[in-house]
């Protein structure tokens, strides 16, 4: 019970960072109907600059967290004009930008890569960790122990998701996101500039794999350029859980999926707490493609 | 040969077909009329298998086809076309014609790939019969442009072509004159009398009310999911139920 | 030839390699040709190269045995997937995929570890089972591919192909890729030519595992993930689909280029996403794709007027 609890607050963490993830695929999907897949190497991309910022310029925590939102913002546009809009505006299937963005997604894990060695002559490195609050919290009830980090990192995601749903539902960029989202055209003719949300939304979802990805490094300190495969597939999950494109539903996921990752390792090890999140997966896509909370389509005409 | 007894398709908490009764007898041109959105291409839907009602049944012949996938409702005769286009567009018009005869063929993969006489016998058949479809719809000079590059009124006929290649025993039209000109809607007109002619049944959704006075024994109305008139193009034209719900229509619109 | 392909950088095992890429792209040609976007025939080349690999260290079976089990395998393996999964449509279908590649990857590295534990379990005492090897695969493999065996499977399946697209059965999967509806109403039962399709991709992705196998002689899980999915795509996607010449020149070039311009391995990534990328925003048919280039000149010559 003990080690279930520790690990259940580890959970919770990690939840958070999943779930921060999983929010920008499910924010692209809803308004786009696109899935991302470079929406995992942003992830990458995230504790890479978090650790040049800290690393090599000797940045802090906030700095490197700005750093990431806006880099990883940038470079999410960045997909959006050259990976998806050509695509779009050509009328191409939806699978046409799934493969753009899969060739994306190569290309920038390939490009950390390259960072990487460039930079610390190695393909992977290390958080420093001196800049990292370590203090432990205990709490002797419970007997468990967190780092302050993981506190820090699970109030960040949680005020960052609440931002996240008060800017779609409150203010007047969220409305038209979501008009947008509702339908293209209508949108384009109440005369909201469609691109422009586009590429907003991209810049959001990219700042919040940026964010994901730099605490994933500030949490496990050791990081590589290929991060984002682990997260790629479970932040799919998380969505999926959550029903497709659906905001709230994609948080729910995240904590979910690391919760189901946790009991699985308390129970059957390490080894197979993958292997549970994908059978999952594909239990839903098959009998539960509209995730937990869903509608079930009452037509498959 | 075709009837559906107390059909309901209800989608969430629309209704979309409501206790539908419709008779389509063999030899006859039964026409479907309706108001938009009264359910009409859903009823087609339903017949066809695309979609599957929520209660009632459907029989063709005897057989219950309202639980049938389509390729089943199909290779019992039942061929149809749709509102919207639906030809595959990157593939010649010959080719289109020879898809819809993939249950004329019998020959297996293996005969194909070994190139049997029997593969090569059947494969020279369809393509004759094809070619006798292009001719009789007025394609010939066509058969080998891609369908989705053909001019509108050549590709609902090669439609009406590929529905005939399934050499079927009914016919569902699904609005197949959206779009034609007068003449052309005449023309069409004559071709579905000609489908009588061989013995064809066809069920027939039409707009346009000089097409349905021209080729239907029996019409049946639709508004709002529920069939609410029945009889010959005459009564149906002068019934007050059917007045008032085109009239309603077009208040509206 | 083989002298002036290995000045190029083309030595004969680049050019088996480049061959294996190409039996690959024809593998998934199949399932894109019948418009199902599967990402799984890299996972199939792993239950091919495994079942081959096996075969020939536990068994010392030949070439020819190991063929035939492991393609067969990789498609009875596809049958019980393809049911349920091919239900799935577009991106549905391929993350559902991705899932199944993932899924066989993490099964071949613990594989050894589960039989040790229920061993364990039964007898009470602690083994050591080594039959996959975990991570770190089947070692010393016997090299049993030769180049003439590839190029004699790729012209028998290129021939295969023409036939069957001259077949009904061919016919109707282009007819499924382009209106799956409209296909089904014509009689076509969508159901069957997709798992149909399916498990011959899977077969043939099989084969190309059992001579993958037999050519480099260590294989890992790792080299069957998403990486090798991607690249399998990514033949298809370079070529085209149009036609069935399109996977092969594919995946020859994919394979051939990074050895001819000596890229060092690190650019290799760089260079397969961009290629992804650029071909399929500004060259949507891929290279093997006369009207796509018929088009293409009519522009240029049309920004040059």
């Amino acid at each position: 019970m003990d080690t279930f609890l520790q690990q259940a607050t580890n959970a919770i963490s990690l939840g958070a960072i999943y779930a921060l993830f999983a929010l920008g695929y499910a924010l692209v999907f809803s308004i786009l109907g696109v899935l991302n897949l470079a929406h995992s190497a942003i992830f990458a991309w995230g504790a890479l600059i978090g650790l040049i910022v800290m690393l090599n310029l000797g940045g802090s925590i906030p700095i490197a967290l700005i750093a990431a939102i806006v880099t990883c913002g940038l470079i999410s546009m960045a997909l959006e004009v050259f990976a998806f809009r050509p695509l779009r505006q050509r009328n191409a299937a939806r699978i046409s930008q799934l493969i753009s963005s899969i060739g994306a997604a190569i290309f920038l894990v390939s490009l950390a890569q390259i960072v990487y060695i460039r930079l610390y002559n190695n393909s992977e490195a290390a958080f420093p960790r001196a800049m990292i609050p370590a203090d432990l919290i205990v709490i002797e009830a419970l007997n468990i122990r967190v780092t302050l980090m993981r506190v820090i990192v699970l109030l960040i995601a949680l005020a960052l998701m609440v931002v996240l749903q008060l800017l779609v539902t409150r203010s007047r960029i969220g409305q038209q996101m979501r008009a947008v989202s509702f339908n293209q055209r209508i949108a384009a003719l109440l005369g909201i500039n469609v691109g422009r949300i586009y590429l907003f939304t991209f810049f959001l979802a990219g700042g919040l794999a940026g964010v994901a990805g730099l605490f994933y490094g500030l949490v496990f300190i050791q990081v590589d350029p290929f991060i984002g495969d682990d997260v790629a597939l479970i932040g799919l999950t998380a969505i999926v859980l959550g029903g497709m494109g659906s905001i709230q539903g994609a948080v729910v996921g995240g904590f979910l999926v690391a919760t189901i990752q946790t009991i699985s390792t308390v129970l059957g090890g390490s080894d197979y707490r993958n292997a549970v999140v994908f059978l999952l997966l594909f239990l839903f896509l098959l009998f539960r493609p509209q995730g937990l909370f869903g509608q079930p389509e009452s037509s498959r005409a | 040969m075709l009837e559906l007894r107390n059909v309901t398709r209800q989608f969430g908490g629309l209704l979309a077909l409501s206790g539908v009764n419709l008779t389509v007898p063999d030899g006859l041109i039964v026409g479907l009329i309706g108001p938009n959105g009264a359910g009409k291409t859903t009823l087609i839907n339903n017949i066809s298998g695309l979609d599957h009602p929520t209660s009632g049944t459907i029989h063709f012949q005897g057989h219950a086809i309202h639980r049938a996938p389509p390729h089943q409702v199909t290779r019992l005769g039942i061929a149809r076309t749709y509102q919207n286009i639906r030809l595959f567009g990157e593939l010649s018009a010959l080719q289109n014609l020879l898809i819809g005869q993939h249950l004329r063929g019998q020959a297996s993969l293996l005969e194909a790939i070994l190139f049997t006489p029997r593969y090569r016998r059947e494969e020279q058949a369809l393509d004759q019969r094809a070619h006798a479809l292009l001719e009789r719809f007025g394609l010939a000079q066509v058969a080998h442009v891609p369908a989705g590059t053909l001019p509108y009124g050549d590709q609902r006929r090669l439609e009406m072509a590929r529905a005939l290649a399934i050499q079927p025993r009914l016919v569902l039209l699904d609005e197949p004159t959206a779009g034609m000109n007068p003449s052309e809607t005449r023309e069409l007109g004559e071709q579905i009398l000609r489908f009588k002619a061989d013995g064809l049944a066809v069920l027939v959704i039409e707009h346009d009310m000089s097409l349905i006075h021209q080729v239907c024994d029996q019409v049946y109305v639709l508004n709002f999911g529920q069939i609410i008139a029945h009889g010959t193009p005459q009564t149906i034209k002068a019934d007050p139920v059917v007045i008032e719900a085109y009239l309603g229509q077009e208040e509206t619109e | 030839m083989l002298e002036w392909l290995s000045s190029l950088g083309i030595t004969e095992v680049v050019l088996q390699l480049m061959l294996i890429s190409a039996i690959m792209g024809l593998s998934i040609y199949f399932t894109l040709y019948t418009g199902m976007f599967s990402l799984a025939n890299a996972a199939f080349m792993a239950i091919g190269a495994y079942v081959g690999a096996l075969l020939s260290t536990q068994l010392d079976q030949p070439l020819g045995v190991c063929l035939i089990a492991g393609a067969l395998i990789a498609g009875l393996i596809a049958i019980p997937i393809g049911w349920p999964v091919l239900r799935l449509r577009d991106i549905y279908l391929a993350i559902a995929t991705i899932g199944f590649g993932e899924i066989v990857r993490i099964f071949l590295i613990n594989f050894d570890n589960v039989i040790a534990e229920i061993l364990r379990n039964q007898t009470g005492e602690r083994v050591r089972y080594e039959l996959l090897g975990g991570a770190r695969g089947i070692r010393t493999i016997p090299t049993y591919t030769e180049t003439w065996h590839l190029i004699l499977f790729v012209l028998i399946l290129t021939f295969l192909i023409t036939r069957l697209h001259r077949s009904r059965f061919g016919r109707a999967m282009a007819a499924i890729r382009q209106d799956e509806k409209a296909a089904a109403n014509l009689g076509i039962n969508v159901v069957y030519v997709k798992n149909v399709v399916f498990v011959i991709g899977a077969v043939i992705a099989g084969a190309g595992g059992v001579f993958f196998a037999h050519l480099i002689r260590n294989i890992t899980p790792s080299m069957f993930g998403f990486d090798r999915a991607v690249d399998i795509l990514a033949y298809a996607v370079l070529g085209g689909v149009t036609s069935w010449i399109g996977p092969i020149v594919g995946g020859l070039t994919l394979t051939g280029i990074p050895e001819i311009l000596r890229f060092s391995q690190d650019y290799r990534g760089v260079f397969i996403g961009l290629v992804l990328l650029l071909i399929i925003v500004y060259f949507p048919g891929g290279l093997i794709n006369p009207t796509a280039w018929r088009a293409f000149w009519q522009r240029v010559r049309r920004t040059h007027a």
